[in-house]
């Protein structure tokens, strides 16, 4: 089948989908976005959470097929997506008109470095990354929480986390890059 | 290369100095927040193949015949290898015993062992196709327990093996057994008051790395294979790997790929000799992705262990003796079974002092899930039974249960079992002070100002079962010994590459190691050495790969202490060659070049006195220094096969931890309420990333004292294999970890420092496990503790 949905505020084709194929392998293997992980494939993890209209979801449960005409961020948009939603802006990505006016500055080497989420520098600076892994599925949760919730208690932040399961971190410095971002949020209003 | 997504350089530079000691951030985080970072599953070739293995449903059953045709003839489908498509006469491989079938021949000796490949153009199709190769098995009888494996007509799993240790052990279903004996335990136990005995038993626990077994391999146009995986170690693979694939090394070239964790699951092969196998037979790139559910037949475990042991005491609290049997399951293959038994009776005897032990451990052949490395490796299973001894004693002495332990604890210059002298700083009844100092948490937190209660901070949850009746806290303490390194005579060295050169107007450090970063830090870490020896602030961290020389393992809690001390051996040296240059360039200008230390700081020559000599670019003056050099920790020993002597270990590393439960006693339902840790760790070289380890370290201990087990059945039919059925603790049921970080001096170790991974993964078990004891007042002598083992239900 075709499959025709928005990905990170842009419009996505992908054909001769499997009707099996979950949204994770069409993201990760079909449009070159890897970012969602595969820890478990059956919705007990959280590695592949991403937002489905908004929503987050276990990409690994959701049929390709569901996502048909719907909109999808990933952690690949994820700094494009706050940034706008600090803006006041709805969809994410890069808008025609940005696009336009954009010019290379120097010392900006097009990677990420310069254009994080508040949620992933806090994960960096907390010390909330080890290997990784879990660590997409659990900045597109966090970010979700702090976007209906900008001062959670620890209990909302568990409460909020519990579907994302880490192997590594024993979640405390997970916890403190939560609590970081919202600060820093509270300080920056 | 043709692969689109492969490992890249990783440059870190910094305006501060960013070197030992200072908590610099990981030079892959940006690469990890933003998805970017490529896992070993996340690698992409074009035309690439998907690869899929069959694996056995049977526990021991001999094949009688495999017919691939259906599959082969399956649209989509390139290839179908079984053992019979072998290339050489090596068929086999293993970490020290080559025993593990590539593929099964004639018989297989576990759930889930491989049996044939296939590759497709769609992992579906390679699924499918696999579904249509017809296995004819006859099952045999299975090997499950100590009684089954040695009992007189008992089928040998690995008739006439003729390893090393074939010769020395008393079945042939024994893989290795190590008896330590010193002092004279008969006098010592007559001397004994109260004398505890008692037998325990631990499950068998999963590492549960997140990231999946995954690789691809690209065939090479030399008729070499390109391979891009996730390892423990790149160079231990390659000599296995090679000669399976009749190749010389040289034409196998590994890289190593984003690594999801990996806990000891990723010592051991999994499907990195099958993905080369299809790459070179279809002559086209090969990935393999395990999912979950085939990750659990995909990697060994830790070794399931019963455990008997009987300690004795004076009256005023000092131990006499401890005698002690450890049986551990190694299942089908021998995997690390040697070693692990080597640890678990040369660290049976716990922190403590007693001079007259008589021990015993072995390592069993079963038909159970092969079984070898997981932290702790082997002191985990002892911890857990020495410690529920050490409360035993206690108890019935009357004392204080750390009080007990410090009255008895080693220290710097304690002569271990193994006669090996411990000549560092052994701070146990320190740690065990400073973690009952810390301030226990407030009491029934789930109290709130209005009249119901907080339901999250309840055992139960939010599945609102208690809203505190029958609700019982208790407090738990136990410590713990690990040996940092690999032991017993082993070669453990490491190597590094470093080249400093100036680029771009500023001198840069790139340092190149086979050191496998699977979540640890290590990259952060040698790029701090980096700066602190060479006195640079951009350090490039290349790509570990086969290219240079091995790092060993990422374990054993060694590779800061190894590789980071390779690397720093590496940087003295390549600082020596500036020093040799900006002598030979400017040594007349300044007397101080020939008379004064000189060290390398902010990118510049200085004396030891601050005075700066020179820049580190007009020393260089375009020229690069380039050395790959080796560096060894002091040799060990092997342990008698007899008596178990021997000075076997290189360090040991401690940890004690304090916990405090709730437990719902009505329900058998536990909250960890905090689990404290005090930890020495020589010297720490990146804080941050220290407390990271303890944190993560002592989270897997919980798991494994209340909810993670691979359940196997009588049939040795794993039961359990999902994250829906072996669970992991979530951020609901892992509590607060303080901890407090001590940093007492190794002098023989670089910096000081000591292996840290390990040690808070012993004895964070045995605490939880005390403090439910110490709710409950039941004996509970097997983990995972269950709530049918609090309820008696």
């Amino acid at each position: 089948m075709r499959l025709t949905f928005t990905v990170n505020g842009r419009k996505q084709e992908a054909d001769d989908v499997w009707e099996g194929e979950s949204l994770l392998y069409v993201l990760r293997e079909r449009m070159g976005l890897p970012g969602s992980k595969n820890a478990c494939e059956q919705g007990e993890c959280g590695s592949c959470t991403v937002r489905l209209d908004g929503v987050p979801v276990c990409a690994c449960l959701v049929a390709a097929g569901q996502a048909q005409d719907r909109e999808v961020v990933t952690v690949e948009g994820l700094a494009d997506f706050a940034k706008q939603r600090d803006e006041g802006g709805s969809a994410s990505g890069t808008s025609l008109d940005e696009a336009k006016r954009w010019q290379s500055k120097p010392g900006e080497t097009g990677t990420a470095a310069q254009r994080l989420a508040p949620i992933q520098r806090a994960f960096i600076d907390a010390g909330a990354v080890q290997c990784g892994f879990c660590t997409p599925g659990l900045l597109v949760a966090a970010d979700e929480l702090l976007e209906r919730n900008a001062s959670p208690s620890d209990e909302d932040i568990r409460e909020a986390l519990s579907g994302n399961l880490c192997r590594c971190t024993g979640y405390e410095k997970i916890l403190d890059a939560v609590r970081l971002a919202a600060a820093r949020s509270e300080e920056a209003v | 290369m043709g692969a689109t997504r492969t490992p890249s350089n990783i440059t870190q530079g910094s305006k501060a100095k960013g070197g030992i000691g200072e908590s610099t951030l990981r030079p892959d985080g940006t690469l990890k927040v933003t998805g970017e970072f490529a896992y070993s599953s996340d690698m992409w070739h074009e035309d690439m193949l998907w690869g899929f293995t069959l694996r056995s449903p049977h526990a021991h059953a001999e094949i009688k015949s495999i017919d691939t045709s259906q599959a082969l003839a399956q649209a989509g489908v390139y290839a179908v290898l079984t053992y019979d498509d072998l290339p050489t006469d090596v068929k086999n491989y293993g970490l020290e015993i080559q025993d593990t079938p590539v593929l099964a021949h004639g018989r297989v000796r576990h759930h889930g062992e491989p049996v044939a490949l296939v590759a497709a153009d769609h992992p579906e199709t390679a699924r499918r196709a696999a579904a249509k190769i017809k296995v004819e098995y006859v099952p045999l009888p299975v090997v499950h327990d100590e009684a089954s494996a040695l009992a007189e007509d008992a089928p040998l799993l690995h008739p006439g093996r003729d390893d090393h240790h074939a010769g020395h052990v008393p079945h042939p279903n024994i893989v290795h057994r190590q008896p330590i004996h010193r002092g004279d335990v008969a006098a010592a136990r007559a001397r004994a008051d109260v004398i505890v005995s008692g037998e325990y038993e631990v499950g068998m626990q999963d590492q549960a790395f997140l990231g999946p077994e995954s690789g691809l391999a690209v065939p090479g146009e030399d008729g070499g294979v390109d391979l891009y995986i996730a390892t423990q170690w790149l160079h231990s693979d390659l000599r296995q790997i090679a000669p399976v694939l009749g190749l010389p090394p040289e034409k196998v070239r590994m890289t190593l790929s984003g690594v999801g964790g990996a806990f000891g699951g990723r010592e051991d092969l999994s499907m990195q000799i099958h993905a080369c196998l299809l790459a070179l037979r279809t002559n086209k790139p090969v990935k393999i992705v395990y999912n979950r559910f085939e990750s659990f037949f995909g990697h060994v475990h830790r070794h399931p262990a019963k455990l008997w042991y009987e300690h004795g005491a004076t009256r005023d609290g000092k131990l006499t003796h401890m005698k002690c049997r450890i049986v551990l399951d190694g299942g089908a293959y021998a995997s690390a079974s040697p070693a692990v038994v080597g640890n678990a009776s040369s660290l049976s005897v716990g922190p403590y002092v007693i001079d007259d032990v008589e021990i015993e451990a072995v390592a069993l052949y079963t038909n159970n899930p092969p079984c070898g490395a997981m932290r702790g490796f082997g002191a985990v299973q002892a911890c857990f039974a020495y410690e529920a001894q050490m409360d035993k004693l206690a108890a019935e002495l009357g004392l204080d249960p750390v009080e007990f332990r410090q009255l008895n604890a080693m220290s710097q210059g304690t002569v271990m079992p193994t006669g090996q002298v411990v000549d560092s700083p052994a701070p146990v009844a320190e740690l065990l002070r400073r973690v009952k100092a810390m301030p226990l948490p407030p009491e029934k937190q789930w109290e709130t100002a209005g009249e119901s209660a907080d339901v999250r901070a309840l055992p139960g949850g939010l599945s609102n079962t208690t809203h505190g009746e029958g609700v019982v806290r208790g407090i738990g303490y136990a410590v713990g010994i690990k040996n940092v390194g690999f032991s017993e005579g082993f070669d453990d060295y490491s190597t590094a590459r470093v080249r400093l050169e100036v680029i771009n107007g500023e001198p840069v450090a790139i340092v190149h190691t086979a050191m496998a970063e699977v979540g640890q830090g290590g990259v952060t870490v040698h790029a701090q050495i980096a700066r602190t020896e060479l006195g640079v602030t951009q350090v490039t961290i290349h790509p570990a790969d086969t290219q240079v020389g091995s790092a060993g393992s990422t374990s054993a809690s060694r590779q800061t202490y190894v590789t980071g001390g390779a690397v720093k051996h590496t940087c003295e040296a390549v600082r020596e060659k500036v020093l040799e240059l900006g002598r030979a360039r400017f040594g007349s200008y300044h007397p101080a070049w020939a008379t004064a230390e000189l060290l390398l700081e902010s990118g510049k020559v200085v004396t030891d006195g601050g005075e700066v000599l020179a820049d580190l670019v007009d020393v260089l003056e375009g020229e690069a220094i380039d050395l790959e050099l080796e560096w060894r920790h002091r040799p060990t020993e092997p342990f008698d096969l007899r008596t178990g002597q021997g000075n076997g270990h290189v360090q040991y590393s401690f940890a004690a931890h304090r916990a405090v439960v709730e437990v719902d006693t009505d329900l058998g339902l536990v909250k960890v309420v905090e689990l404290a840790c005090a930890q020495d760790v020589g010297k720490a070289l990146n804080p941050l990333s220290v407390v990271g380890q303890i944190q993560g370290g002592t989270t897997q201990g919980l798991g494994l004292a209340v909810m993670e087990e691979i359940v196997v059945s009588p049939e040795a039919k794993v039961r359990n294999p999902s994250f829906t059925d072996y669970l992991i603790p979530t951020i609901l049921d892992t509590p607060t970890i303080p901890v407090d970080v001590l940093e007492l001096a190794d002098e023989h170790a670089p910096y000081g420092l000591r292996g840290i991974g390990e040690a808070p993964t012993l004895s964070s078990t045995p605490a939880v496990v005390a403090a439910i004891r110490a709710a409950t007042g039941l004996a509970l002598k097997r983990v995972p503790v269950r709530p049918e083992h609090l309820t008696g239900t």
